[in-house]
């Protein structure tokens, strides 16, 4: 006789389930690639839902132009291992006004990301988006739905979300509308990294401790990955074994101290960690509690 | 709370020495954790949240920071004075922390050695029945909760009776804020006997009953020395260690919905699916249904080679050692116990839309990976929720539960949702209804059986077919829909492509909305469900007309874009032609042949299109008559070409 799934199991199952159904029932699919962590374990599971066929859809990446130099180069490799298209987007206004995260603020979040991430699904047409938001990132995200509608605008509407019953999934929509699907909903921090761990995903190296040359800014340690990185007065950047809990614009994104320079080690250090995973990230500070609640209704993802 | 049972600042789970001692040992162990799936319910004011942030907490799944997070906002806005308001932790949009009650269904993630546990938090409160039943159709266990100060309340006997509905196995009785109580035994016993007493009623029979304190912390994640009286396990330690209704799913013959068909090259045909029961190994005889075809499975091919056995819950890619017809919906079966086919069923529903059912409509029903029309026909009775009485009812209103037959538009491949021996079979039993315009789920619902008569009427077989019938009249049959408000010119422009047709010998039929009125429709009034079943009787009349070779003609307002797709849906492809008449209300209104519009403005007919009842546009006709361009004459000469192919 069998034995019971093990919860990885469960979980991996369950996102395959759900990629399925998107390739089965939307027009035209894309994946959002961020090149983290979630994104990794998200891609992987792609290749093995439609395995030995290639995923049935493109890659995107709506970039910044701000991300970690190491974080570029395992992007192309990724999508040409899993066979798939990379798209690349970037917010052509945000480029010429030359938005950047030092002189811009939340400006840059909101031009570069949520605008662009916009711009990139109406360009193409895309009807359903997967992302790899997790429910237990975020307190707005534990309610919002695996297949999550949005208004031609992109809007969210936390109060008129359709109910998911089992695991049947209404991929219905109105010309115009989306939907940003969430494959990766019910799996934690830990899953991610043991699922990592177990299924020898390739990591951004970031993510292992290195040493590395940082400053501390407002609270953070901020690592100065080029030479666009402005210095204020009394500002050296100085080598400390660092690496990074999640990883987005070079400029946003905390480091911790770490020696934790293998899977087990961050692991191992995640979980007696005391600062939940978002804590590192500038962009939850902007507007208090309700701030992602906030940016989703605005179309971030 | 002087003893050392105050769990506040010690979590349970410390296994913080291991995971620094041996990282590798504590993953191992946690690699090989299985899942549970549960819902907390209760009213307003139970401690659902309080229970939950207090699970999280004592399982130390909460951080630093947002530790202190709740701390200051427990000062701020909690409702417990100094000590920390766990409820916070859980109430998580907005909108809802200002209110201060939890309005949706949220997820929260907790892990301990033994298990990982996902908790869909559900409200309490009366207007959200459709929360609790979407949460607990994932749910393997329910924690109902009771104030040990109210007891049993009108709330809780329908959360266990919607559990119950939903098929939950396991159920919990947490009665709480037992440190209100004094830790009494007594009130605990009378609440348990009290709670015993109606379970037995809606049919639970296994339950597990204990005494905690989500607010202290007394029975949730250790035993309380308050209560010594109590010797059962802990709430955490029940979760821990209470049987997983999957595993009963192993031991039903194999299923698996397919939902996409594999196939990167010539060479490979694959089909992909969640296998919803049983277990399969290569060389197993299956079938197709609703194919019937019989063949075995070649391989089950994933990413990570191939496998010897594959499982129920488990997501895989099957080939078959012949080529038979398989795609998205057709479910692969074990050979000797496929599931049923049917076209006709009673089933329980649960309406989950502001807008009321109408009998009759079409809606998309999504079941298993099979997405068909189907619709709904006035309730046998409806269930009060509070006292479990069955009353009549002509349609379901939000919130409301009913039992009701169902008719798809071809049969589709089932498995009662809870069978003889009670096992309850959500994949092929339950199912969601669509709106087809709007696109909403507007219901969940449990299919309980196939209707005799839709396995005891077959299809009678005619010798002379259809094609052989229109031959003869030298024409290929068709509707020609028309479709407008009343006045649009609908009757006067058909009457003219009927004249039209006659002359060149065509063989048609004017089907005229106040003519069927008074014979056929002569039971049906004005009101959306009478207009939806004169739309369907007056589509299966044009049916058999095709059949019999006609052109047939319609000209009925038919105001609602569902039934006209209904319609269209009935016709062969290509036979359909809907003719909007598309005229502006304000000269509908102007001409007033009738007199009708005068009478619906001065308020003495009601239901009237236009006025007080909706007209829903077609989006894309085959044939657009604009009445202000076009005379009589010339909108009838332009359908009769287009119908003809000129």
């Amino acid at each position: 006789m069998a034995k019971p799934l093990t919860h990885l199991q469960r979980l991996e199952a369950e996102s395959i389930h759900i990629m399925r159904e998107v390739a089965a029932e939307a027009d035209n699919p894309v994946m959002l690639y961020s090149v983290g962590k979630d994104s990794a374990v998200m891609l992987h599971l792609a290749k093995k839902a439609f395995y030995p066929s290639p995923p049935p859809f493109p890659l995107m990446h709506v970039d910044t132009t701000w991300k970690f130099q190491a974080m570029y180069e395992l992007r192309n490799r990724a999508a040409e291992d899993a066979g798939m298209d990379l798209i690349v987007h970037q917010n052509p206004e945000a480029k010429a006004q030359g938005i950047n995260p030092f002189d811009h603020g939340p400006l840059h979040t909101d031009m570069w990301k949520t605008q662009g991430l916009k711009q990139a699904l109406d360009k193409h047409g895309f009807d359903a988006a997967f992302g790899g938001a997790r429910r237990d990132e975020e307190k707005s995200r534990a309610k919002e739905r695996i297949f999550s509608f949005r208004t031609a605008t992109h809007g969210w509407d936390p109060k008129d979300q359709r109910p998911e019953l089992w695991n049947l999934y209404n991929t219905r929509k109105a010309k115009g509308e989306s939907i940003r699907v969430f494959p990766i909903s019910n799996w934690t921090e830990l899953d991610i990294w043991q699922y990592i761990q177990l299924e020898g995903i390739e990591m951004v190296p970031l993510y292992f401790a290195e040493k590395r040359p940082v400053v501390e800014r407002d609270g953070l340690l901020i690592m100065v990955d080029d030479d666009r990185f402005p210095l204020r007065e009394g500002e050296t950047p100085e080598m400390r074994s660092v690496r990074f809990r999640t990883l987005g614009c070079y400029p946003l994104t905390g480091a911790v101290e770490s020696e934790a320079s293998d899977l087990s080690g961050v692991i191992q250090e995640m979980l007696l960690t005391t600062t939940s995973e978002r804590q590192g990230r500038a962009i939850d500070r902007d507007a208090g509690d309700a701030s992602m609640e906030k940016k989703k209704q605005e179309g971030y993802f | 709370m002087a003893d050392a049972h105050d769990t506040t600042d010690a979590p349970v789970y410390e296994t913080d020495a291991l995971i620094a001692k041996d990282i590798d040992a504590y993953l191992e162990t946690h690699q090989h954790k299985t899942m549970l799936r549960f819902i907390t319910c209760g009213s307003v004011d139970d401690g659902k949240s309080t229970l939950i942030g207090r699970l999280l907490y004592d399982s130390k799944m909460i951080f630093e920071d947002h530790l202190e997070a709740l701390e200051s906002d427990s000062r701020r806005v909690g409702t417990q004075g100094q000590e920390i308001d766990f409820a916070l932790l859980v109430d998580g949009l907005a909108a809802e922390r200002e209110q201060g009650i939890t309005i949706d269904v949220a997820y929260r993630f907790f892990t301990t050695q033994k298990r990982k546990f996902i908790v869909a938090d559900t409200p309490g409160h009366e207007q959200y029945t459709r929360n609790m039943v979407t949460g607990a159709s994932t749910a393997d266990l329910a924690v109902i909760l009771v104030d040990a100060r109210k007891g049993v309340l009108v709330q809780t006997r329908r959360h266990s009776y919607l559990a119950h509905l939903v098929g939950i196995r396991n159920v919990v009785l947490a009665v709480n804020k037992m440190d209100l109580v004094d830790y009494d035994q007594a009130t605990f016993d009378a609440i348990v006997a009290d709670y015993r007493e109606f379970a037995k009623t809606i049919g639970i029979e296994d339950l597990t009953a204990i005494p905690i304190s989500g607010f202290k912390g007394d029975n949730v994640t250790e035993p309380s020395g308050n209560t010594p009286w109590y010797a059962g396990p802990s709430l955490m330690e029940h979760l821990e260690t209470v049987k997983l209704s999957s595993d009963s799913d192993l031991v039903k013959p194999f299923r698996m919905p397919v939902q996409w068909v594999n196939r990167p090259n010539l060479d490979f045909r694959g089909f992909s699916g969640l296998i919803s029961a049983g277990t399969v190994r290569p060389g197993d005889p299956v079938r197709i249904v609703p194919s019937g075809k019989t063949t075995n499975i070649a391989r089950i091919v994933t990413l990570d080679g191939n496998l010897d056995e594959a499982q129920v819950g488990q997501s895989v890619t099957l080939t078959l050692a012949d080529e038979v017809d398989c795609s998205r919906g057709s479910v692969i079966a074990a050979a000797e116990a496929p599931p049923e086919t049917a076209d006709q069923f009673e089933a329980t529903i649960v309406w989950m839309a502001d807008d009321a059912m109408l009998p009759g409509r079409s809606y998309w029903m999504k079941i298993g990976t099979q997405q068909v029309s189907a619709s709904v026909q006035e309730p046998k009775y409806t269930v009060d929720v509070n006292s479990m009485d069955h009353m009549a009812a002509k349609t379901l209103n939000l919130n409301e539960i009913g039992v009701a037959e169902l008719a798809t538009e071809r049969p589709i491949a089932f498995v009662p949702y809870r069978d003889e021996q009670d096992r309850v079979s959500p994949a092929l039993g339950g199912f969601v209804l669509i709106d087809k315009m709007t696109n909403r789920t507007v219901a969940a619902g449990m299919l309980h059986f196939a209707l005799r008569r839709s396995q005891n009427v077959h299809w009678q077989a005619l010798d002379i077919t259809r094609e052989a019938r229109a031959d003869l009249k030298n024409q290929a049959p068709k509707v020609l829909w028309f479709t407008g408000l009343s006045g649009s010119g609908k009757s006067t422009i058909a009457n003219l492509v009927e004249k039209r047709l006659h002359r060149m010998n065509r063989h048609s039929f004017l089907l005229d909305g106040d003519n069927v009125r008074h014979g056929l429709n002569r039971d049906l009034g004005f009101t959306d469900a009478d207009r939806i079943e004169n739309v369907r009787r007056v589509g299966e009349v044009a049916r058999l007309m095709t059949d019999a070779g006609l052109i047939v003609i319609t000209a009925f307002i038919s105001p609602f874009r569902a039934e006209r797709d209904m319609v269209r849906a009935m016709m062969e492809e290509g036979e359909f032609m809907e003719v909007f008449i598309d005229t502006p209300l304000s000269v509908a209104e102007k001409r007033d042949v009738k007199g009708l519009y005068a009478k619906a403005r001065a308020g003495t007919l009601k239901n009237f299109t236009g006025i007080d009842s909706p007209y829903e546009a077609p989006e894309n006709p085959e044939i657009r008559i604009d009445t202000t361009a076009l005379s009589p004459e010339e909108a009838a000469d332009l359908i009769v070409e287009r119908l003809l192919g000129w």
